[in-house]
């Protein structure tokens, strides 16, 4: 193991409920390595039966779109309300929608 | 009380006690999360002995409950191994005794869970993925410190010395257990100590700690003799419901 370097590093977590359904951000843990921060979400996160299974990733790695940038990566959505499939007259006979 | 009870409570108070102990961690650990993983042991340890001593308390038949064994017996009743009641230490000297009791506990459930005409084989088997767990996190944080920094180093050194002449008591086997172990309702402790010798010498040498030097074995906790140390646990432990007979909240 290298030498320390003092604080850990910050991790986020992301649990799964159960099978068949997406892993979900829950928070974050502080720790040295992988295994390390595994353990500390087990610990911190799962407490109350909250998940089987679980990823860790290094917070660092995360690239996060710039606020600034708002206006410009998503205000072009907010005037097309037609992209929601809300505008469909349902043929009677169809079922199973 | 019968063979059987007196089996449960030790299970029980070696449970018991290090729970306790473990417990003495809350608030003060070194990380928020160690304070939580060091609490979570704490509250496995207590559930296993809330199991246990209420094993002992039925079959001994004499109105008495788990809590009042917990919390009405004296020093010398307890019967816990000398290493549970140890204090904690720094950080290093607390994950030292776990690695190593939650080693042989680990072990020592899987064994009991597979005795079938035991009553204590149900918790076992609950048990041992609990101890599996503690045992997995204590040998990483024994590599962590042994292999980390100077100071961690020799802080694990110093924690491992410290536990290593408790280690032979874990499995110790006295008239009553080789009894209980012949009609097979307890576990032969003798036969996990090859495994356990190997686990352990695996973990020190991935921490780079050389194993402490054999010190004169002590033992005597089966029996009421305890160090110093329990005393003082069971004063704070023992203290709200000695004062404030039957209190609930």
């Amino acid at each position: 193991m290298p030498a320390s370097t003092g604080d850990f590093a910050l991790w986020e977590v992301f649990v799964r409920v159960k099978n068949g359904l997406n892993h979900r951000h829950v928070g974050s843990v502080h720790a040295a390595d992988a295994r390390m921060a595994i353990e500390a979400a087990r610990d911190a996160y799962t407490r109350r039966m909250e998940g089987i299974s679980l990823w860790v990733l290094p917070s660092a790695a995360i690239v996060a779109s710039d606020p600034a940038e708002a206006d410009a990566l998503f205000a072009p959505a907010q005037d097309k309300v037609y992209r929601h499939p809300t505008f469909y007259s349902v043929p009677d006979g169809v079922s199973h929608l | 009380m019968s063979p059987i009870a007196r089996y449960a409570l030790r299970l029980g108070d070696d449970a018991l006690i290090l729970g306790q102990r473990l417990g003495e961690w809350t608030g003060h650990a070194p990380s928020l999360e160690l304070d939580l993983a060091l609490a979570n042991f704490a509250l496995d340890l207590i559930g296993q002995a809330t199991y246990l001593l209420g094993q002992a308390a039925a079959e001994e038949g004499k109105g008495r409950d788990g809590d009042s064994l917990a919390f009405h017996r004296d020093v010398f009743d307890f019967c816990n191994c000398l290493m549970v009641e140890q204090p904690n230490g720094d950080f290093a000297r607390t994950i030292a005794r776990q690695m190593l009791f939650s080693t042989f506990q680990n072990a020592f459930y899987e064994a009991l869970s597979g005795l079938t005409a035991s009553p204590l084989a149900p918790l076992a088997q609950k048990a041992k993925k609990e101890t599996a767990y503690h045992a997995r996190f204590a040998q990483d944080w024994v590599v962590r410190l042994g292999d980390g920094t100077p100071e961690s180093a020799a802080r694990m050194a110093e924690g491992l010395a410290w536990h290593w002449r408790f280690v032979d008591e874990l499995f110790e086997m006295d008239g009553l257990e080789q009894d209980l172990c012949a009609a097979g309702l307890a576990v032969d402790k003798a036969k996990l100590r090859p495994a356990f010798d190997a686990r352990v010498a695996e973990v020190l040498a991935q921490a780079k700690v050389q194993a402490p030097a054999a010190h004169r074995p002590v033992s005597g906790g089966r029996k009421g003799n305890h160090s110093e140390h329990l005393g003082h646990l069971l004063a704070q432990m023992q203290f709200l419901p000695r004062a404030y007979p039957g209190a609930v909240w």
